[in-house]
Formats: structure tokens, C-alpha cells, sequence
């Protein structure tokens, strides 16, 4: 489980974060969400540690995170899997040896042993005999793919998805969410994703948070969503033609 | 000052939370083809070049029948141990090898693989940037021998084809007086031009925000600042060690 309490974050004198608390529940699926430039990928950054919050503190089951040493942090680190909006794929290295590049840094495993795992979890999320491709050589879907096999291959705990589905094509995009919501199940871990997409929030929103202009509007299960009473909230998931008219019937 | 107490931390940075000493030593190796194997065959071009051009304007200028023709092979030696090899060629390294570092560092911030390496634990600016500094420091002096000796050949068979002065007149004025502390200064030059480069152009490239135009913006800058540096630190070596 991770919890976040208070967090604020300022970029000049721009509030981008204002007191936002929270929990994210593990075997679950948490989502973040809320329209473009409401903060999102900055919390999320705030949550891993790649932005440090001006307030406020990020616990990972009760270890805190904020105002831990670096030998805590990096502890805490390596149990953190994080999949990036375009995949975040090292241009220089070919699949295999970006999926690997986990257990290379933070394991001693051997060789075989790192092949082995690398192979298993490129078979998890879909991909063989793509190992040896450079990630210019495979599609959006298949990077985002890559992303996850990277992000699970070190058994984290954690799982953080900043737009799974962004710039893919529908179909695409229900594969990648399924896959983020079969390998929270299965590996009963705490997956917190950001997307403002609503195909995802209906599909595997288990748990969800409203971010509106910096700051949390409100907390729920996707079943709440269509009847949250948040005008914000409405506004923001009726905003599609399929959506009014499920709200009109 | 705000921008050069950043470059101090960020050297600082480079040297902190270190990754095994296994992963630094493939990564030099990588990086020291990158930078040195992969620009030896320009660096011996120009520097061919330089010395014949550097010989061929130094005959056409010596007209006078009082002073001895091997002079126009000490001329070339000096230029090239001085100043060609280690300070005109450090504004080529700029050119080839920092624009590429800032512009491969950039572009990794941009593609948020910087934010990868940082959330799985690991400190990104010494695991990208220290094995630059230190393949930096390794090749580009061995750049600058390559380069020394082919500018003083390319002089060697220019002025041996055009008739400028005699091979026999040339290798005299190569060894006439020389002196071996120059060498060791334009070592000295080297290793310092190549930590300027190296640290100026990954700095440049790796706290680059935005997107594809700022890449750009940030491998130029990382060019044209490491040449000012290059230069100023040319004229204060020169000045101490001369």
C-alpha cells in the first residue's frame, strides 16, 4: 500500500499540487486521473521520487519515503516498477537487453538465470522472438509492452503507469490495460496509473482518484463514478458522446 | 554564476550513490570507442592536412635566402605540438564528440529514459557521464599523438613532393632544438581540453527540457561554450605553464 499525505508542489510560482492525501490499495488497480495540466504525471513523479514535493510525504507501506536516507530510498527504489508514457526504452540497447538491464543493475543473478526471467516476462506480456529488435524496429504497442516487461522483471511491488495508453489505438490500448490489471492481480502488487482516458477508468479503474486544478475532488470505485455528485467529475467523464448518452439512458 | 554553481553540483553529483566498478568499465570501453576509435580516421584527415597547408604557407612566407629552409619543419613542429594538435583539433572534438553527447544525453532526458534509470535507484548522471569524462580523458590525448604525428607527416610529404625543402632538411628541423617539455605542456592542454568538453557538453545535454528544437538548442550551446572554455583555459595555460 502506498499513502501520500499532503503533498504541494510549486514550479516557480505556479501551484501545481496543492494538499493532496491519499492511498493506494495493494492487489488493486489505483488510478489517478483528471483532464491535462490538472498534475497527474506530477504527483506521480512526486510518489517515485523524480520531483521532490515542496510539502507532504509518500509512504510506502509505512516506510517514508519523502524523508528517507539514500540507502532507504534506494532500497525502496528497487522495488519500484515504472512503466513511462513513450516507454522510456534505451535507444542503444535491443529488447532483451532493456528488460534485462534491471537484474544487470540491482540482482547478481547469472546469466542464464537473467535470460530466463527476461524471457518469462517478455512471454507475459505477449512479446517472443523480439529480443533482439531495437526499439525503433517495433510498434508503439509492442514499446509500451517492452515498458512493462521491464517494469515487472525485478518482482516490484510497485507498479506506476504514467498514460499506459497514450497514442495507441483503442484496441491497443484495452490489451495494455488488461495486461496492467492481469499483472496487479496476479503478482498482488500496488499499481497506481495515470491516464485521463475512460476507456481505462471504466475498464480497470478499481480504485480512483479526481484530480481537478492541483487538488483532489474525489476518491471512489469505478461503480461511483457516473453518480459522484462532483460537477468537475461529471464534466470530465461525460465529456464523450458514448458517455452522455450511457448518462441520458 | 547561477549556471556554473549548477555545473559544479552536477560534477559533484557524478561521484555520489556510484554504480559497480564492472558496470563503469563496459561502459568506459563503450564510450571510449564512441570517442576515440570513431574519430581517429577525422582527426588524422585534418591533422594531414594542417601540417601540409601549415608547410606549404610557411615556405611561401621564409623568402628570405638568409634563413635556413629546414626552419619551415621547425615552424610546423611548433605549431603543431603548441597549438594545432591539442587546441585546434579540441575545437573539432567539440564539434564531433560534445555535440553528440549533448545531443544523445538531451535526447534521453526528453524520452524520459534519465527518469527511468533515476526510479529504478540508480544515480543516471554518474552512470551516463562519468564514463564519458573519463573515455574523454583517456582517447583525446591519444587523439592529439595521432594528430600531432600526422600533421608533421602531412608536412613531411608535401613539402617532400612540392619541393619546398628535402626530407633531409625537414627531419633536421624537426629535432633541431627540441624541446620535450612542450610535449608534456600540450598534454597537460589536452587533458584539460578533453574534461572541458566532456563535462561542459554532457551538462548542456543533460538538464536539457523540452523538446526535439531544444535538443538542438542544447547540443549548440554545449559546442559553442565548450570552445569559449577551451579557449580562455588555452590562453591561462599558456600564461602559467609557459
Amino acid at each position: 500500500m502506498i499513502k501520500i499525505k499532503n503533498i504541494s508542489k510549486t514550479f516557480g510560482d505556479k501551484t501545481v499540487l496543492s494538499g493532496i492525501s491519499g492511498e493506494f490499495e495493494k492487489g488493486k488497480t489505483n488510478l489517478i486521473i483528471g483532464s491535462s495540466g490538472t498534475g497527474k504525471s506530477v504527483l506521480l513523479k512526486c510518489i517515485v521520487g523524480l520531483f521532490q514535493p515542496d510539502t507532504g510525504s509518500v509512504f510506502f507501506d509505512l516506510r517514508n519515503f519523502t524523508e528517507a536516507d539514500k540507502e532507504m530510498k534506494s532500497e525502496i527504489r528497487r522495488e519500484i516498477g515504472m512503466l513511462f508514457q513513450g516507454g522510456a526504452l534505451f535507444d542503444s540497447k535491443n529488447v532483451e537487453e532493456n528488460v534485462m538491464f534491471p537484474l544487470d543493475i540491482l540482482t547478481r543473478m547469472n546469466p542464464e538465470e537473467k535470460i530466463e526471467r527476461v524471457n518469462f516476462c517478455l512471454k507475459r506480456v505477449g512479446l517472443e522472438g523480439v529480443n533482439k529488435k531495437k526499439p525503433s524496429e517495433i510498434s508503439g504497442g509492442m514499446k509500451k509492452r517492452v515498458g512493462i516487461a521491464r517494469a515487472i522483471v525485478n518482482n516490484p511491488n510497485y507498479l506506476f503507469c504514467d498514460e499506459p495508453n497514450s497514442g495507441l489505438d483503442p484496441q491497443t490500448s484495452i490489451l495494455i490495460d488488461e495486461l496492467i490489471m492481469e499483472i496487479t492481480h496476479e503478482f498482488d502488487i500496488t499499481t497506481v496509473v495515470v491516464t485521463h482516458d475512460m476507456n481505462s477508468v471504466l475498464g480497470i479503474g478499481e480504485k480512483i482518484m479526481f484530480l481537478y486544478k492541483g487538488s483532489k475532488l474525489w476518491e471512489g470505485s469505478n461503480n461511483d463514478l457516473t453518480h459522484s455528485g462532483v460537477k468537475e467529475l461529471d464534466d470530465f467523464v461525460f465529456t464523450n458522446k458514448v458517455m452522455r448518452s450511457l448518462k441520458g439512458s | 554564476m547561477k549556471g556554473f554553481g549548477r555545473y559544479v553540483i552536477f560534477l559533484g553529483s557524478l561521484f555520489v550513490r556510484r554504480e559497480s566498478f564492472k558496470t563503469y568499465y563496459n561502459l568506459t570501453l563503450e564510450e571510449c570507442i564512441q570517442i576515440g576509435l570513431k574519430s581517429v580516421l577525422l582527426f588524422m584527415l585534418v591533422s594531414t592536412f594542417m601540417g601540409a597547408v601549415t608547410t606549404i604557407q610557411t615556405a611561401a612566407n621564409l623568402v628570405s635566402p638568409f634563413v635556413p629552409r629546414f626552419v619551415i619543419a621547425q615552424v610546423v613542429r611548433e605549431m603543431t605540438v603548441l597549438e594545432l594538435a591539442p587546441t585546434i583539433m579540441a575545437v573539432i572534438f567539440a564539434g564531433k564528440v560534445g555535440s553528440s553527447m549533448a545531443g544523445g544525453l538531451g535526447t534521453m532526458r526528453i524520452t524520459e529514459q534519465i527518469d527511468a534509470l533515476e526510479v529504478m535507484g540508480i544515480n543516471a548522471s554518474s552512470y551516463l557521464v562519468l564514463p564519458k569524462i573519463i573515455a574523454a580523458l583517456l582517447m583525446y590525448p591519444l587523439l592529439v599523438i595521432v594528430s600531432g604525428v600526422c600533421a608533421i607527416l602531412g608536412g613531411y610529404i608535401v613539402g617532400s613532393l612540392t619541393g619546398a625543402l628535402t626530407p633531409t632538411e625537414y627531419i633536421y628541423g624537426i629535432r633541431y632544438t627540441f624541446n620535450p617539455y612542450f610535449i608534456t605542456f600540450a598534454l597537460t592542454k589536452s587533458f584539460t581540453f578533453a574534461f572541458l568538453i566532456s563535462s561542459i557538453s554532457s551538462f548542456k545535454g543533460y538538464f536539457t527540457n523540452g523538446g526535439a528544437l531544444e535538443v538542438g538548442i542544447a547540443s549548440t550551446n554545449a559546442v559553442t561554450t565548450s570552445i569559449i572554455a577551451v579557449l580562455l583555459s588555452d590562453y591561462f595555460l599558456a600564461y602559467l605553464l609557459l
